[in-house]
C-alpha cells in the first residue's frame, strides 16, 4: 500500500504566509507547533485564550498527539501564546 | 469575490448591530476575532474559494452564499482532516481490507470490485461536522473555530455496508465496525484516525461505502477514492479514502473514541445511542441536532422599505425528517409557517422559503427555527459543552430597512 502513495503537499502551499507576532520564543513555538500543523490554529484560538487554556492545550498536544516537547520548553511557549494570543 | 476585507468589514458590522441594541431575549455569539481575521477564502486544488480555518491539516469550510443550493456542489463541499499526511490516492492502487476477529471471512476488495459487485445505491445526504458553528460558542471554546459552513448535502452513490459485511460473514459477537483511512499522523505517538459504529448503525441500509458525489469520483479532499457515508450522524464517522473495515467483538478503544467526539449525557434530545460507547457521564456524539440556516440573507443587508423580501435557507436533522421550519420578525414572540420546498429524503438538506414586506426605517432581526417529526426543535440558548458539538440555537440575521 505504501508505494502506491505519495504524500501531497498542496495543501501546505499557502501557509507559508502565516506571520506569527514577532515576540520572544517565537521561533521555539514554531519550531514545536510547525511539524505538525500549521500555525493558524494559534491564530484562530485567539485571542479569547486564558493562560490556563494555553497551558491546557500545550500539555494536550504532549501527552495525546505526542509533541516531544521538553518540560522546559513548556513554560516558554505557553507564555508566548497567553502574551500574544490570549486573554486575562 | 468576496475579499478578506469584506468578510471583516461584514464581521465588524455584525459585532457593531449586536451592540446597537437588537439583541432581545436571543442573544447571538460571533467568531473569535482571531478566527475572523485568519479566515481568508483560499484555494485547495480542485476547489472553489472556501473560508480557510487551517492550511494544514486541512480545515476549510463552505461560505453561506453558497448554500442556496440544495446540494452541494463537490468543488464547494467543506474539508475537514485530523491528520497532516493525506495521501494521493490513485483508484488502481486502492484497496479497502474487510476482517476483524467478528469476521468469519476475511477478504480485500479493488475499486472495481466496490462498484461491480454490490448493488450500487443512492442517498442524498446532509454531512456535517460535528464541531460546525463551534466558533459561536459562548463562551468560546478551543477547536476549529467553524462558523456554519462546515457542512454540505451530497448524492452519495455507493455499496451498502451491509452487503460488504454479509460477504464477511459478521458474527453475532460483532458491536462495532471500525473504518480506518488512508491518512496517517505526523508522529509515531499521535492516535491514528480510526472510528468505529454501532454494529447495527453500520447493517442500516443506509450506510453505505460510497464511490460518488454528486453523479462524479469524489474530491480527493473529500476522501477518493472511497468513503463511509452514515446518514443522520455526524461527519466524524463518515471515514474518508477508507482502506480498512473491521468487525469488532470488543468495543474500539482510543482517543478519537473515549475521549474525542463526545457529548454530555442527557443534554440533547437524541434518540440513537451508541451503547457500547458510553461512560457514566459521556456519550459519542450520534445523529445531528434539527437545525437551520438563512442563506440568502446576511447581516447589514439593506432593504428598500415596503419591498417584498424573500428569506431562503435551509432544515436538516437526523433523519426523521422536516416538519416545518418558522420565521419571527417581531424577536421570536410571533412565528409564521415557511414553504418547505424540494423533499430530496429524510437525510437531505430541505429547503424553504418565506416572504414578507417589512416598513422601514430601521432593523428587523429575522430569525429561523426548525422542527422535525420527532418533535424536537431549535433552542434559545446554547446547551454548552466543552467541545462544541451540537449548537442549533436559532440563528438571527440584522438587516437594515431603509
Amino acid at each position: 500500500m505504501a508505494a502506491a502513495l505519495t504524500l501531497s503537499l498542496a495543501a501546505r502551499a499557502d501557509e507559508s504566509a502565516l506571520r506569527l507576532k514577532d515576540a520572544p520564543e517565537l521561533t521555539t513555538v514554531r519550531a514545536y507547533c510547525s511539524s505538525c500543523h500549521s500555525v493558524d490554529y494559534i491564530q484562530m484560538n485567539a485571542p479569547f485564550m486564558k493562560k490556563a487554556g494555553w497551558d491546557a492545550e500545550v500539555r494536550k498536544m504532549i501527552k495525546v498527539m505526542g509533541a516531544p516537547v521538553p518540560d522546559e520548553e513548556v513554560a516558554r511557549i505557553v507564555n508566548y501564546l497567553a502574551a500574544n494570543y490570549g486573554v486575562e | 469575490m468576496t475579499t478578506r476585507r469584506s468578510i471583516l468589514k461584514t464581521a465588524i458590522g455584525g459585532l457593531a448591530l449586536a451592540g446597537g441594541g437588537l439583541i432581545g431575549r436571543l442573544a447571538r455569539a460571533d467568531l473569535p476575532a482571531g478566527t475572523i481575521e485568519s479566515g481568508t477564502l483560499e484555494t485547495l486544488p480542485g476547489k472553489q474559494p472556501l473560508l480557510k480555518r487551517s492550511f494544514r491539516p486541512p480545515n476549510f469550510e463552505t461560505p453561506v452564499a453558497y448554500f442556496n443550493d440544495v446540494i452541494t456542489p463537490n468543488e464547494r463541499f467543506f474539508v475537514r482532516w485530523h491528520l497532516m499526511n493525506i495521501p494521493q490516492v490513485a483508484a488502481a492502487d486502492w484497496r479497502l481490507a474487510v476482517g476483524g476477529e467478528g469476521a468469519t471471512q476475511e477478504f480485500v476488495l479493488s475499486f472495481e470490485q466496490l462498484r461491480q459487485e454490490f448493488e450500487p445505491v443512492e442517498v442524498v445526504a446532509v454531512c456535517q461536522c460535528s464541531g460546525n458553528r463551534r466558533g459561536f460558542s459562548d463562551p468560546h471554546v478551543p477547536g476549529v473555530e467553524w462558523g456554519h459552513g462546515a457542512m454540505g448535502n451530497a448524492r452519495w452513490k455507493g455499496a451498502r455496508l451491509k452487503d460488504i459485511l454479509a460477504r464477511a460473514g459478521l458474527r453475532k459477537e460483532s458491536v462495532e465496525i471500525a473504518f480506518n483511512g488512508a491518512d496517517s499522523p505526523p508522529l509515531e505517538a499521535t492516535p491514528d484516525f480510526v472510528k468505529s459504529i454501532p454494529a447495527w448503525k453500520a447493517l442500516d441500509e443506509n450506510t453505505l461505502v460510497a464511490y460518488e458525489m454528486n453523479g462524479a469520483p469524489l474530491p480527493h479532499w473529500n476522501g477518493f477514492p472511497a468513503r463511509i457515508v452514515v446518514p443522520g450522524w455526524t461527519a466524524t464517522y463518515w471515514m474518508k479514502q477508507v482502506i480498512s473495515i473491521r468487525a469488532l467483538t470488543q468495543p474500539l478503544s482510543s482517543f478519537w473514541m473515549n475521549t474525542a467526539y463526545r457529548i454530555p449525557k442527557g443534554k440533547f434530545p437524541l434518540i440513537d445511542r451508541f451503547v457500547s460507547q458510553e461512560s457514566d457521564t459521556t456519550t459519542p456524539i450520534t445523529e445531528m441536532v434539527v437545525n437551520s440556516l438563512i442563506t440568502n440573507l446576511s447581516d447589514g443587508q439593506r432593504v428598500a422599505s415596503g419591498s417584498a423580501v424573500v428569506v431562503k435557507g435551509l432544515a436538516w436533522d437526523g433523519g426523521y425528517g422536516i416538519r416545518r421550519v418558522e420565521v419571527s420578525i417581531d424577536e421570536g414572540r410571533t412565528w409564521e409557517r415557511t414553504e418547505l420546498g424540494t423533499d430530496l429524503g429524510r437525510y437531505s438538506f430541505r429547503p424553504w422559503s418565506f416572504n414578507f414586506r417589512p416598513r422601514g426605517p430601521g432593523r428587523v432581526a429575522v430569525l429561523a427555527r426548525a422542527s422535525n417529526a420527532q418533535g424536537s426543535t431549535q433552542t434559545d440558548q446554547l446547551i454548552f459543552n466543552g467541545p462544541g458539538y451540537h449548537n442549533n440555537v436559532i440563528q438571527k440575521v440584522v438587516i437594515d430597512i431603509a
